[in-house]
């Protein structure tokens, strides 16, 4: 067994491990130079391909993503910005409508006051009028009575009509001057 | 078995894993550029299961390594070597674990050191395009250092920069691989041998140097891959330190 050993290390040092032989290296050489063409030509060419247009694709949905995503946005911005319109445009009818209201009520106001008014007015010159009449009656009235009360007590001297009233009004200015007088004196 | 033994292709053992690796790999990358394919043609955006194993593989060496050392720019730019170099390292450092095959195909110095010199002119290559001879320039004498000093630091830039990266690269992954190579050996040889060979108490043995055998597979899953991320990232990180600006 020992010899054998001896015999294999014998055998061994006729060929140094560090030196290659010209089959070792000759193979060694094929092996790569199929290796790296193989990988070089096919290989990583299909393998970079297939990682890009995965990273495309991953890219374009994104952007696709963002795409629909802007849109809603603006979708979102547009419907809100019609609300705030019609909101606006609510408050506006609200506000006319309102302002109309009050100018109806103010223009009925005015109109019933002015109703007032003029009744108060026509009833005053009603007042006034049958006033003036019940003044003039009763002055007609007053007079004849009075002519006819002294008449009666002077006699038919008075019978002159036209004295008769000169009397009159003078007896009825005399009575007014009076009145007012006494009311001078009250105030 | 070995084919064309005495020419340069000679196909033995490792030779035979590495066709068998490449033709795996070569398989299922094809498969999964097929459901790429598909899926931007049908503009089908949610991957299938399939698929998305596919995308977190090839993504791995994309985002996790190259987009973080160079950006996305220049990440995208180096993407195929890396691409290679990575699921290279990972499928030939598994076939260590895998039975009957049982060894790394990158235990052999001969592919690793092709990826190192592929990383090796490619790093150099994206320093010429980007800085023309200022990159010599740049990495034999780095600035802010006195002009005395170069007599020290210039013999050692050239030595780490333009020799020794190519090769450490190459070893580590080999020595890696070998290193494990040779443990998985060890174990479960000795546990064949104190189970078959050995007499009474010493069977028992056997047990404890399988258990050791176990628990190394389950290691070297993770140096293998280990080791794909480390070359594959040291690539990443020369391309870098090329194209920086300042070094």
């Amino acid at each position: 067994m020992i010899s054998r050993i001896i015999e294999a290390a014998a055998e061994g040092q006729a060929h140094n491990p560090l030196l290659p032989a010209p089959a070792d290296l000759l193979w060694s050489s094929v092996v790569f130079v199929i290796l790296l063409a193989f990988f070089w030509v096919r290989v990583l060419p299909n393998f970079k391909k297939n990682l890009d247009s995965r990273t495309e694709a991953i890219e374009g949905r994104l952007e696709a993503a963002e795409k629909a995503q802007a849109e809603a946005a603006a979708k979102t911005a547009n419907i809100e910005a019609e609300q705030a319109e019609a909101r606006a445009e609510a408050a506006k009818i609200r506000e006319e409508a309102r302002a109309e209201g009050a100018a109806i009520l103010a223009e009925l106001k005015e109109q019933a006051s002015s109703e007032a008014a003029r009744l108060t007015a026509t009833a005053k010159a009603q007042i006034e009028a049958e006033r003036q009449a019940a003044l003039i009656s009763l002055r007609a009235e007053v007079g004849s009575l009075a002519i006819d009360l002294a008449s009666s007590v002077v006699g038919a001297s008075l019978k002159n009509e036209k004295v008769a009233t000169g009397v009159v009004d003078q007896f009825l200015a005399d009575l007014e001057a009076d009145a007012s007088k006494t009311k001078a004196g009250k105030k | 078995m070995i084919l064309f033994a005495g020419t340069p292709f000679e196909l033995n053992r490792i030779m035979m894993i590495r066709l068998l690796v490449t033709a795996l790999v070569l398989v299922v990358f094809f498969l999964w550029s097929g459901t790429f394919k598909k899926a931007y043609k049908n503009k089908q955006y949610v991957p299938s299961r399939f698929q998305l194993m596919g995308e977190i593989s090839l993504n791995f060496v994309r985002k996790s390594i190259a987009h973080e050392q160079l950006g996305e720019k220049d990440g995208d730019r180096f993407l195929p070597l890396l691409t290679t170099i990575f699921f290279i390292v990972l499928g030939m450092n598994v076939t260590g674990i895998i039975p009957s095959l049982n060894i790394a195909s990158t235990a052999l110095i001969g592919l690793p050191l092709v990826l190192a010199v592929a990383a090796y002119f490619t790093f150099i290559y994206a320093g010429v395009k980007k800085h023309g001879v200022g990159f010599f320039k740049n990495s034999l004498f780095p600035a802010g250092v006195p002009a005395a000093f170069y007599i020290l630091v210039t013999p050692i830039e050239l030595l780490s920069t333009f020799i020794l990266r190519p090769i450490t690269l190459a070893l580590r992954l080999t020595m890696n691989m070998i290193a494990g190579h040779l443990l998985l050996v060890l174990c479960f040889s000795a546990t064949s041998y104190f189970l078959f060979n050995a007499e009474g108490f010493f069977k028992a043995f056997g047990a404890g140097t399988f258990l050791f055998g176990f628990v190394f597979t389950l290691f070297e899953m993770l140096v293998a891959f280990l080791q794909a991320y480390v070359f594959t990232l040291l690539t990443t990180v020369y391309i870098q330190l090329a194209l920086a600006d300042e070094h």
